[in-house]
């Protein structure tokens, strides 16, 4: 479903800045896959993330969607394939508009936008619908603004609107991180249910260790740019953290040193 | 007295489709478009020129809007494309419209190329054609008689041009209204209100933003087209400071009326442009002020209609406070005698 072969970013070449962001990444994920992903601060997954939707384009190195190369395909054009879910709460919904616009919008990912109503009778319906397996009265509120929701019910919202349309792929970054621990648990029991719901090939950051080891049926840690372990379905049943911290000393050498890693254990 | 509103009313509403305009770049896609001194004359020069070509009006101001939504979308090219920021690619696309619009105007004679202005007093226009049809209803009669026996001197010529451009205008904020509500339409108030979110949704939000521009601009120089028939010329510096006029029609109307839904905004925005027009007149019978003082008296209902929302919703929420401490202290009260 997606395959990435030889990836590599440098951001500020031959300047003191220079650093190297991706360093050959080879990354295939099959049809329903969901690869969690983990890693210290810097160690290349939002490039990563950033590379598979399109909003930076690789120095080297090849991005396949379902077959087809799409290296040099802009974000929108490639956004038809996949869904985004961003770690601001806000990043994902359009604040002045209603909840049923937001949905429109996103319903119509992947199909042309006409000059057709975006929410007529059969498609609110549609929404109440998709909205009510949220279980937060949202579909009471349709013509609410969605500036006026809080953060957990906007992060909500983004979810579904990522993954009602059934995108070949599913991007979600750190999209727990910013919010309050039950918020968190809810987003990620709704990631649960949604992903399972559509067999959504999903590729997942966080920085929240156990999150890593409850969802998905893979895991790769990356640092420094590359990825240095790779947990396969029939290990990760079993995996624990302490596991993972102790393969990353033995891995680098050192030990895994991250506040936001640490707290979240 | 009477005249003088009538009067504003009449330039108001046609004024107000400009002000839909602004309202587009500057509410719906969030974009400080400046294009707008330059391209409401462009629609002015236009169908000026065509008329005085012997074109029919109609298809002048046709040609006028269309004129409009080139010089928008080249605004808007110049943003998303060659990346300047959005303030500048307005104000490059103001100043190289004056050289145009003198170009454009400069067609009706062969002695120059350029021509400052253009007289229309005894050429057709859509006003002039549409009149004819109304004065056979002899509605203007029937409305005039009525003020005269209200004790009215001065009657105006005719009601047609109010009629007619109410029709219009509202027309076109029907259109709007609905066009916002489509799936482009969504996908370009997105374009404004999130770039990030909407591009994440398969939305191209450069061809977004240049649609916005040109839209926009299109509705301002047809309310060029119009004013310049309406005043009957057209002229290269009718536009200086008209962004500022289409904002402050923008503000005003919000500020009276709110802005809930689409709908109820770009009423705002209609009768904001009147209301303009009207306090505008009324300022100038003020025997100290004069003419001159226009931009001037422009900016000040500006300044005001931006600081009376903010000064409105300090004094609720003084008040509420005020009067839940109120209750508390009532309630405390009958607390401490009931112990008592």
């Amino acid at each position: 479903m997606l395959k990435l072969e030889g990836i590599n970013k440098i951001f500020n070449e031959a300047t003191p800045d220079e650093k190297i962001a991706l360093d050959n990444i080879h990354l295939e994920l099959k049809t329903g896959d969901f690869v969690t992903v983990i890693g210290s601060n810097g160690a290349g997954k939002s490039t990563m993330m950033n590379m598979i939707s399109g909003a930076l384009t690789p120095d080297l190195g090849k991005i396949e969607i379902n077959g087809k190369d799409v290296t040099r395909l802009p974000e929108h054009k490639r956004s038809h394939f996949i869904g985004r879910v961003f770690q601001d709460p806000m990043a994902g919904t359009a604040p002045t508009m209603t909840i049923e616009e937001n949905l429109a919008i996103a319903y119509s990912r992947n199909q042309k936008r006409t000059l057709r109503i975006g929410v007529d009778k059969k498609r609110r319906e549609f929404f109440k619908e998709s909205l009510e397996t949220l279980h937060l009265n949202l579909e009471n509120r349709l013509n609410a603004k969605v500036g006026l929701l809080s953060g957990g019910e906007r992060q909500a919202l983004s979810l579904l609107m990522a993954t009602f349309t059934k995108p070949n792929i599913l991007l979600l970054d750190e999209h727990t991180a910013a919010l309050d621990p039950s918020r968190a648990e809810l987003i990620t029991n709704l990631t649960k249910q949604l992903v399972e719901k559509d067999k959504l090939t999903t590729l997942m950051v966080t920085h929240n260790m156990q999150q890593a080891i409850d969802l998905g049926n893979r895991l790769i840690m990356m640092d420094k740019g590359q990825i240095i372990l790779e947990v396969e379905p029939s290990l990760k049943k079993d995996l624990q953290i302490d596991d993972l911290m102790l393969q990353f000393q033995h891995i680098r050498g050192e030990k895994m040193v991250s506040d936001r890693t640490l707290l979240s254990v | 007295m009477f005249t003088a509103i009538f009067g504003s009313v009449e330039q108001g509403i046609i004024y107000a489709i400009m002000a839909l305009g602004v309202y587009i770049t500057f509410r719906v896609l969030d974009f400080p478009d400046l294009t707008v001194d330059g391209s409401f004359v462009t629609g002015a020069a236009t169908a000026a020129t065509m008329i005085t070509l012997g074109y029919n009006p109609i298809i002048s101001t046709i040609c006028a809007a269309l004129a409009g939504f080139a010089a928008g979308s080249i605004t808007g090219l110049l943003h998303t494309k060659a990346k300047i920021n959005s303030l500048l690619s307005g104000i490059l696309m103001m100043i190289a419209l004056y050289s145009i619009n003198l170009r454009i105007m400069g067609l009706t004679i062969d002695t120059a190329v350029g021509r400052p202005n253009i007289p229309l007093a005894n050429s057709d226009s859509l006003f002039t054609a549409f009149s004819e049809f109304w004065g056979k209803l002899g509605i203007d009669k029937a409305f005039n008689g009525m003020l005269s026996n209200m004790g009215v001197e001065h009657v105006p010529n005719t009601w047609g041009t109010v009629f007619i451009m109410f029709i219009l205008t509202f027309a076109i904020k029907f259109v709007l209204d609905w066009f916002l509500k489509t799936e482009i339409g969504l996908a370009i108030r997105a374009t404004g209100d999130n770039g990030k979110m909407i591009r994440s949704f398969s939305a191209n939000t450069d061809t977004l933003t240049i649609l916005g521009l040109g839209l926009s601009n299109g509705l301002v120089a047809l309310s060029g087209a119009l004013i310049a028939q309406y005043g009957k010329f057209a002229d290269v510096g009718m536009g200086i400071g008209m962004i500022v006029i289409g904002l402050a029609s923008v503000i005003i109307g919000e500020a009276i009326f709110g802005t809930k839904t689409i709908a109820r905004t770009t009423f705002a925005v209609i009768f904001g442009a009147i209301i303009y027009r009207i306090v505008l007149a009324l300022a100038l019978q003020v025997e100290f002020l004069d003419t001159g003082d226009m931009k001037l008296i422009t900016a000040v209902i500006v300044v005001i209609a931006l600081v009376i929302p903010t000064l409105r919703a300090k004094q609720k929420e003084k008040s509420r406070i005020a009067k839940r401490r109120a209750e508390h202290a009532r309630a405390v009260k009958q607390e401490g005698k009931r112990s008592a």
